[in-house]
């Protein structure tokens, strides 16, 4: 098929209406999709997707389903990432959220996790009301709107009051694609309150042969003095791709750290969204896209500075080799109440080969006066100087070039806080730029 | 801080001081835009048929198009129907040299502070004058052609170099490139054409003054320049037009071919009226300029000053083609009142070894947008490409905005770029340390702002970075005294 096949969604969205008779989900699954109709595939020519090609995706027809899963604990066995043994382990299969194989550690004192159709009917009915589906305000497009139209089987994450949580979250999304394509829209709520701690590390994995395509929706809502770490590990196969959202509100003084490693994959989008709804917030956002083959990384980074008194940090660093491609669009925002903003804003690259493409893009967008902000970005190679110093103490072309490249990439691993994850990373970058 | 205050407030109260309107006889085509006013136009140039048919396939093309709204300017729809098309200073009789020109029209440009009899005798530049539509006087013909320098109106050139004009005409900018590209293709009326042949280091500047004059009218000038092998030029180009209440439209389209190893440096001052501070009135600025570096070892510079303008929307661009070319752009954009000004430049680098720089400044003030918009890309075949892009904005006062939107492109694994932007306000350490020698919050503000453009004024020829220091002040007048 070459022509854009959606028709078919229609008919699984009204299925899954009438399946449910919850209000507040229903509602908000409607608005998203008629956004979904209205908006549709985002083309080329649109600003935000100029540099990545979804279209092609949309052109085959999706299983949408969970039902009849072969999934077992085994196969989670082999997901499963280093640190997880005393960790919360949220496994989704196919976007929706399966608590019997997932394992909870947390006590109810400390962090509450229930699937969001639970979570509407519960005490917190009030809180997800308020807080779900802010996302759509940033993310105008067909593709955003449609993992809201089918909000099923999410999950919602509440940290407690005063909880500083020891142990990571763990969010493994499996793809079963062993009879059909599949496309997966997990969707989550996190709202970590006053004075807590969170850590939350996503990884992606497709199980069998057949395409599969993640189209995934985070929004996290951090509170006053709250403190949320967010790890994003995308080391799949070739033919799943993704189109993922983390939108994180920062509604009180607090500080949210995130960083996304892109290591393998079809085509691979990530939005992350941080919201500055309050006065002096501090954020780090860092990226590394460690490219080969056909893949196409696309990091897509808001800042949007409402209050003032806030600061922010970008630091996205990519190499990539063979057919590979590579996107940066950052987008920082001072609105004009947000006086005294301090945003910064850096993209590095190399390029190995010759077929290799980068496409960058940051972007300053100020209406306040008295900010400190700037972006910069460089595409080159390995320093000559260096690799020459290398060569000159017998170290061999191809080992000298991989150190620096290690090192390179090093800025940014070092920056995951926890510590089996970061081991974990630095082997997967060495083993892949070792040479024998 | 109140005092800081109160100086970017008298900063945000100054006046355009070229508002005055020429009482010059002029032959104008009725409103509006539609075939016969092109062959009207075509008409009374004397031109040949092959550029009517030109004109018309351009127009045919427009019609088809929409107008481009991705630019972050915002302003009520043009009606294309309401403007005038050409407007001439009556002629005459033919003009031969410049004492034969209306004296009305040389007190405009004294005004101006360009008096061409002046200005000839003293620096030696050749001035060509196009008021609203057509080219009125060009200096130093006779000079420049004992060398094989061509410098003429873009009518003359159609009657007199018709190969170089079919050859060269929208090379460079084909009348498809855009919206108003295909508008200027349409219906452009005069520019300046200039030749310079093989070998031949053009001996004095060349200079064209522009102004809109007549009420209602557009302008939609067209420039060529032709650098053949070995050869160089300096250009420079200014623009001013009376205070209006209505916007006016300025549509030009400005192509510069440069051959092996030859230099074109195209320097412009825009000073077009800006509208009040209400934001009523001022000029549509909407310019097509770009150079392509055919030849290998050529260079081309833009130096730009962009004061003037209600709404400016202009991406002066390099193709660098030839091995080893270079491209420049140095910019200075300041906004103030209500201006919108869209900016930036485009690299493209095809050929080995290409380099390329970009410095742009913005300065915003008042409750102006002040945008830098800029593409680097560098084809596959760029082999050792080099760019260096900087783009620095200076916020004077909290109604304003600085943007900037720099698109990155690399298929080129030998490639270099780097690109740095940074966003601030007047530093106040900066403020304190000027204050603490004695310098009053005026002069300090006027010495930073100065020092912050310095970079680009630099690349100005003598006799334009004089005016362009006084057209800072005038723009930031309160602070400068």
């Amino acid at each position: 098929m070459d022509t854009i096949n959606i028709n078919y969604l229609e008919d699984k969205f009204r299925k899954l209406q009438s399946s449910t008779s919850d209000d507040i989900l229903n509602n908000i699954r409607k608005e998203g999709f008629k956004a979904f109709n209205k908006n549709g595939i985002p083309s080329a020519r649109n600003e935000e997707w100029r540099f990545t090609s979804v279209g092609n995706l949309f052109k085959k027809e999706y299983d949408l389903s969970a039902d009849n899963l072969k999934i077992t604990a085994s196969d989670i066995d082999a997901i499963r990432l280093p640190g997880s043994g005393n960790a919360d382990e949220l496994v989704f299969v196919n976007g929706r959220f399966i608590p019997e194989l997932s394992v909870i550690r947390s006590n109810e004192k400390e962090c509450i996790i229930m699937p969001l159709e639970d979570a509407v009917k519960s005490e917190y009915q009030d809180l997800v009301n308020e807080h779900l589906g802010k996302s759509s305000l940033f993310i105008k497009d067909g593709i955003h709107a449609l993992n809201t139209s089918f909000i099923y089987g999410g999950v919602f994450i509440h940290l407690n009051k005063n909880q500083v949580l020891e142990h990571p979250v763990y969010l493994y999304h499996l793809s079963d694609t062993r009879i059909n394509h599949t496309l997966a829209q997990p969707r989550s709520l996190v709202y970590v309150d006053q004075s807590a701690k969170l850590q939350l590390i996503e990884s992606f994995t497709t199980v069998g042969s057949m395409d599969s395509f993640t189209n995934g929706v985070m929004e996290i809502v951090v509170n006053t003095n709250a403190i949320v770490e967010y790890y994003k590990i995308q080391n799949d196969v070739v033919n799943a791709s993704q189109v993922t959202t983390t939108h994180v509100r920062q509604i009180g003084k607090s500080y949210a750290h995130g960083v996304t490693i892109s290591l393998n994959g079809g085509l691979i989008r990530n939005n992350m969204n941080i919201v500055m709804e309050a006065e002096g917030n501090e954020a780090h956002l860092y990226g590394l896209y460690l490219l080969k083959g056909n893949t196409h990384v696309d990091n897509h980074t808001l800042v949007d500075n409402t209050k003032p008194n806030c600061f922010s940090n970008e630091f996205y660093k990519g190499i990539l080799d063979d057919n590979a491609s590579g996107v940066f669009s950052g987008k920082i925002f001072v609105r004009p109440d947000a006086q005294k903003t301090n945003a910064y804003q850096s993209n590095k690259n190399i390029l190995l080969s010759d077929n290799a493409t980068i496409n960058t893009k940051p972007q300053l967008e100020i209406f306040a006066d008295d900010v400190k902000c700037s972006h910069g970005c460089t595409i080159g190679q390995l320093d000559e100087e260096a690799l020459f110093y290398l060569r000159t103490r017998g170290i061999s072309k191809e080992h000298a070039q991989s150190m620096l490249l290690g090192a390179f990439a090093e800025d940014i691993v070092m920056q995951i806080k926890n510590e089996p994850l970061r081991n974990y990373v630095e082997k997967l970058i060495f083993d892949r730029l070792s040479v024998n | 801080m109140k005092e800081e205050l109160d100086v970017l407030e008298q900063t945000v109260s100054s006046d355009y001081k070229y508002g005055f309107v020429t009482d010059i006889d002029t032959d104008v085509v009725p409103k509006g835009l539609n075939e016969d006013v092109i062959r009207i136009i075509s008409e009374k140039k004397n031109e040949p048929e092959w550029m009517l048919n030109w004109r018309l396939k351009a127009y045919a093309h427009w019609l088809k198009m929409e107008e481009p709204e991705w630019a972050n300017v915002h302003y009520p729809p043009i009606n294309f129907q309401d403007v005038i098309y050409y407007a001439a200073p009556k002629k005459k009789k033919q003009l031969g040299s410049l004492d034969e020109v209306d004296p009305e029209l040389l007190k405009t440009f004294d005004k101006l502070g360009i008096s061409l009899s002046e200005q000839k005798r003293l620096s030696g530049v050749a001035v060509d004058v196009v008021m609203d539509s057509v080219s009125v006087a060009t200096s130093f013909k006779k000079q420049l052609s004992e060398i094989g320098v061509i410098f003429c109106s873009m009518s003359e050139a159609i009657q007199n170099h018709p190969d170089l004009v079919k050859k060269y005409l929208g090379s460079v900018v084909p009348m498809t490139d855009n919206y108003f590209a295909a508008l200027n293709s349409a219906v452009f009326t005069d520019g300046s054409f200039c030749f310079i042949p093989k070998g031949v280091r053009c001996p004095m500047e060349l200079s064209t003054y522009f102004r809109i004059n007549t009420l209602g009218s557009g302008q939609f000038e067209r420039t060529l320049i032709i650098a053949e092998d070995e050869a160089y030029v300096s250009y420079l180009e200014g623009c001013t037009a009376p205070m209006r209440d209505e916007n006016q439209l300025h549509a030009a389209v400005v192509e510069l071919v440069a051959h092996n190893k030859s230099e074109i440096k195209y320097s412009t001052v825009q000073n077009w009226y800006p509208g009040d501070e209400n934001g009523k009135g001022g000029i549509y600025n909407f310019v097509t300029k770009r150079g392509i570096c055919q030849g290998n070892d050529s260079k081309i510079s833009w130096t730009q000053v962009e004061t003037g303008s209600a709404i400016t929307w202009k991406y002066p661009s390099v193709i660098l083609k030839g091995d080893n070319s270079i491209g420049e752009f140095y910019s200075v954009a300041l906004t103030n009142h209500m201006q919108q000004a869209d900016t930036g430049t485009k690299m493209i680098h095809i050929g080995k070894n290409t380099k390329s720089r970009i410095v742009s400044k913005g300065i915003s003030a008042g409750k102006s947008q002040n945008s830098y918009r800029g593409l680097v890309r560098a084809g596959k075949n760029a082999i050792n490409a080099r760019n260096y892009s900087q783009c620095d904005s200076l916020l004077l006062g909290d109604k304003c905005g600085a943007h900037t939107f720099p698109y990155i492109e690399s298929k080129n694994k030998t490639a270099i770029i780097e690109h740095e932007a940074t966003t601030s306000k007047i530093g106040e350490d900066q403020l304190f340390y000027c204050r603490q020698r004695g310098i009053d919050a005026e002069t300090a503000v006027a010495l930073i702002v100065t020092g912050f453009a310095k970079e680009v004024m630099n690349q100005l020829p003598m006799e334009f970075a004089v005016e362009a220091q006084k057209l800072l002040a005038i723009s930031l007048e309160g602070s400068v005294g």
